[in-house]
């Protein structure tokens, strides 16, 4: 954990508060940055009931077992990103998990790594929001095939990254990217998006 | 551009994939021992299969597991993709290489 007063989100050079519309009608795309997100690295084997037990006492929700799913609990995502290896999303004003996590794990062959001050989080929406990732990605960002409340793991622009599509009206996406590709990602995402017309809000 | 199917996240492309050379070569359980021929020919001496390869990929920027790939090298079909510590499936041959 990072002292709060030394605190900096890796976009801050951008200067997004200043940047925030207050109306932004016809955009087709509208970005954010959902700064200071805590992510915790959980591994551990699903097919013992001992561990998902303990997983289930702390986080409330299973880990997803589907390749790519999403299982969501009270203020808390749970991201599949392999078959024994999960993200688990919390806001910065929520208590950390992870020593909880490690305490009802113990003696147990699994691991909670803390891995979330290596990251930021960039939100895309709107009408054009998959039409822009998919200029720079392989994946098929349709909703039959990307589906809302769904995850993979891809890069983006070159730059690996984890995608979260909410389950929202519009195509929404969160995009998890390293800390030290956190400002091309955005400049790339927002020059993509350019020709939809892109705002940028809360 | 191959589409891999890896066992675990489904259909990718090739370029998150990264190659792992031949696959189901064992590691010599008396290593200490070994003459510099021997880790040589361990280290070095893969084949270079006319036809169809069973070879290791790992899918780097998805979920990062190793996996297996039998794929034809004259026509870069991939005929199967099975879990590491899998035996290859068994596969009809092509008889023409």
């Amino acid at each position: 954990m990072v002292e709060a007063y030394l605190r900096q989100s890796p976009l801050s050079q951008l200067a997004l508060p200043s940047r925030i519309a207050a109306e932004h009608g016809n955009t087709g795309v509208t970005m954010a940055e959902r700064q200071f997100r805590r992510i915790v690295n959980l591994r551990g084997n699903p097919k013992s009931e001992e561990f998902t037990k303990a997983v289930k006492s702390v986080l409330g929700a299973d880990p997803p077992l589907m390749p790519n799913s999403v299982n969501t609990g009270k203020d808390i995502t749970l991201l599949w990103l392999g078959p024994d290896e999960w993200w688990i999303i919390t806001d910065a004003d929520t208590a950390p998990v992870a020593d909880k996590l490690r305490e009802a794990l113990a003696g147990q062959h699994a691991v909670v790594t803390d891995v979330g001050e290596g990251y930021t989080c960039i939100a895309a929406s709107g009408a054009s929001a998959a039409d822009t990732l998919a200029k720079g990605c392989t994946l098929d960002f349709h909703d039959s095939v990307f589906a809302p409340g769904s995850c993979a793991q891809s890069d983006m622009a070159k730059a690996v990254v984890v995608f979260h599509r909410l389950e929202a009206d519009k195509p929404s996406f969160e995009i998890y990217v390293r800390s030290s590709f956190a400002e091309y990602l955005w400049r790339w995402i927002e020059n993509a998006a350019e020709e939809y017309g892109v705002a940028v809000t809360q | 551009m191959l589409e891999i199917n890896c066992p675990y996240c489904g259909p990718r492309f090739e370029t998150e994939f990264s190659y792992g050379g031949e696959a189901h070569i064992e590691r010599p359980k008396d290593s200490e021992n070994l003459t510099d021929e021997q880790w040589g020919d361990y280290v070095f001496m893969n084949s270079n299969t006319k036809g169809v390869f069973l070879e290791r990929w790992v899918h780097t920027s998805g979920c990062r597991r190793w996996f297996n790939v039998a794929r034809d090298t004259v026509s870069y079909q991939i005929l199967a993709v099975y879990e590491t510590g899998a035996k290859p499936p068994k596969l009809d041959l092509r008889n023409d290489v």
